[in-house]
């Protein structure tokens, strides 16, 4: 089985791409201290936008730091942000999606309005709305990123969990004793991580956009601290002067972003192929 | 059918009730008290007139007794007074600034259906054609584009360096003085980028969407008497096919509802639209929380709206969903 996954996986040409553009950030992000030509904050008054060139290879910002060296430093707070919220998104998603579907009936109908009415709520007003009454930092929106993405994973592992808990296993399990906890977590859960696994990759992409949309409005990752996002908003308040400043952060988020959809969508064929 | 509308309508009062709790729960997120933000700014503020903000709110209240008086106000439309200056009531605020959003909203929606359906159509009938695997490209990294950047790039390209198109407002300087069709083609220019970028997502997933569908309904058993019966490919295609597999968009796009809305918000900062997602912008920056919580509700209702009237028009499409 999981020979199969492998062979399947380095087969597809796209897959192993969005794995390499994810293994090269992760790289990019650890090695950024040894990486990054200038300090990320090293504020240069003499060098105030500077177009690119072989000293600034992205150029300088509107205080002339150097927006390369930002933007090595800031992979490292995007993948911080993706992945810490979209373990918030499966640790309520995972758990609220076992109880509706392994229990069924009143939990499942509670659970399942509650997913209603969340989806109800244009995701990036209910994020702004808590935001407001909060401080925008980087925890606080990754809590609050992850609080609003979680429906979407309730409803796969609830799926998941109805058509496997009539199988044979489980009434095993049941027949020698097992309590429910130790059945949805031990027995049930490993079948169901498949789709988790892929819903997760394709998260920490959805994560990674909503971080820097909500940088760039300011609401987000603070300046000093780099951001994707907040460069961008330096790129509009010199929309007509310093192209630079929204090309470069604006690629790196794109090639982020289709690099995780297409290592998920590669896991997703390697594990089921019929799925395709 | 109208049973089902009956139905249908029913189904709303609890994800209605639902809203409302979430909404009242996001408020007292709040460290401290609502007031305590307008008071606390300002130290002349005797300790009298903080009480009577604390009334206003009922914050001397028990907090179901909270809830229920809040809600009682939000059924007639009363979602207090804005903290800014101004101390207008929430409702006129939103109001004033609602018409432009769900007008870019619609315009954005029509521009998904005339641009992505048919891409959708074509991609499936040619099959593996080159038309389909570039689409398929297109699609796949249109998923992965943050807009707001596509909206800078455009900005630097159309307004910057070829000064087609104006980059903020919706109307220029000299608005007043054009002549009525001047004016109109103003406003039209100045709406074209917005419209653009807010369809933008839609359209990635809707051609998508419509290519799996059309695929599906195309190896259906009726499809293939069609053809037996000697039917042209473009009446089997274009009149039976396309039928049964249009139906399902109408619930695609009630579902982009809400992220069409919540979109609002980037494009109106980015573009200076003088928007709900403006103000909700400048609200959330504010602190202005009537004005957040007000939109926050008008949202989700909107959404909500936006099912319905999918649901609906599903029904009215499709007699096998009503009698169901």
């Amino acid at each position: 089985m999981k020979t199969d996954f492998w062979y399947r996986f380095l087969r597809n040409r796209m897959a192993v791409a969005g794995g390499v553009v994810v293994l090269l950030l992760f790289a990019v992000s650890l090695g950024a201290p040894l990486l990054s030509p200038y300090e990320p904050n090293e504020i240069n008054l003499r060098e105030v936008l500077a177009p690119p060139s072989h000293a600034h290879l992205f150029g300088t910002d509107h205080l002339g730091r150097d927006v390369l060296s930002r933007m090595i430093w800031g992979a490292g707070i995007s993948l911080k942000v993706g992945f810490v919220a979209t373990g918030f998104s499966l640790l309520i998603g995972v758990i609220l999606g076992a109880l509706a579907g392994y229990y069924g009936r009143w939990v499942d109908a509670v659970i399942m309005r509650f997913v209603d009415i969340m989806l109800c709520f244009p995701a990036f007003f209910l994020i702004l709305a808590v935001i407001a009454i909060l401080e925008p930092s980087i925890w606080n929106i990754m809590i609050v990123i992850g609080l609003t993405g979680w429906m979407g994973i309730t409803r796969l592992v609830r799926a998941d969990f109805i058509s496997l808990r009539e199988r044979d296993f489980v009434q095993a399990a049941r027949a020698i004793g097992a309590d429910d906890l130790r059945i949805i977590f031990r027995h049930i859960l490993p079948n169901a991580m498949a789709s988790v696994l892929v819903a997760a990759t394709l998260g920490v992409a959805g994560a990674i956009l909503t971080e820097s949309a909500l940088s760039f409005l300011g609401i987000g990752v603070q300046p000093p601290t780099p951001s994707w996002g907040n460069i961008l908003t330096a790129g509009k308040n010199n929309i007509d002067i310093a192209w630079w400043l929204s090309l470069y952060p604006g690629l790196a988020i794109l090639i982020t972003v289709l690099g995780y959809n297409l290592l998920g969508e590669g896991i997703r064929d390697s594990l089921d192929p019929r799925l395709r | 059918m109208l049973r089902y509308l009956l139905k249908r309508l029913a189904l709303m009062v609890p994800l209605l009730v639902g809203i409302t709790i979430v909404c009242f729960v996001v408020i007292h997120l709040a460290p401290g008290s609502p007031t305590d933000l307008q008071t606390d700014l300002n130290p002349r503020v005797s300790a009298e007139a903080k009480a009577r903000l604390q009334a206003m709110y009922d914050l001397d209240k028990p907090v179901y007794e909270q809830y229920l008086l809040w809600v009682g106000r939000l059924a007639t439309l009363d979602l207090g007074r804005s903290f800014s200056p101004d101390h207008r009531p929430v409702i006129d605020k939103i109001a004033e600034r609602i018409p432009i959003t769900i007008i870019i909203n619609i315009l954005s929606m029509l521009l998904i259906i005339l641009v992505a359906i048919p891409i959708g159509v074509l991609s499936a009938v040619r099959q593996d054609s080159l038309f389909d695997r570039v689409t398929a490209v297109v699609v796949f990294v249109g998923f992965a584009v943050p807009t707001f950047w596509l909206a800078l790039l455009l900005m630097i390209l159309f307004g910057v360096n070829l000064s087609w198109l104006p980059i903020s407002g919706i109307r220029s300087l000299n608005y007043e003085y054009l002549p009525p069709l001047a004016a109109v083609l103003d406003l039209l220019k100045h709406l074209i980028l917005p419209v653009l970028l807010s369809a933008f997502g839609g359209l990635a997933g809707l051609s998508r969407y419509m290519r799996s569908n059309m695929l599906e309904v195309i190896r259906q058993d009726y499809i293939t008497t069609a053809r037996a019966k000697g039917l042209s490919e473009r009446v089997v295609i274009y009149k039976h096919a396309l039928r049964n597999a249009l139906l399902p968009v109408i619930t695609i796009l009630g579902l982009s509802v809400p992220g069409l809305i919540g979109g609002s918000v980037i494009f109106e900062t980015i573009f200076a639209i003088p928007g709900m997602g403006q103000l909700f912008y400048m609200s959330v920056m504010s602190r202005d929380y009537p004005v957040v919580m007000g939109i926050l509700f008008i949202g989700a209702v909107l959404t909500l709206i936006g099912n319905l009237v999918a649901d609906v028009s599903y029904a009215v499409a499709d007699p096998r969903i009503r009698v169901a």
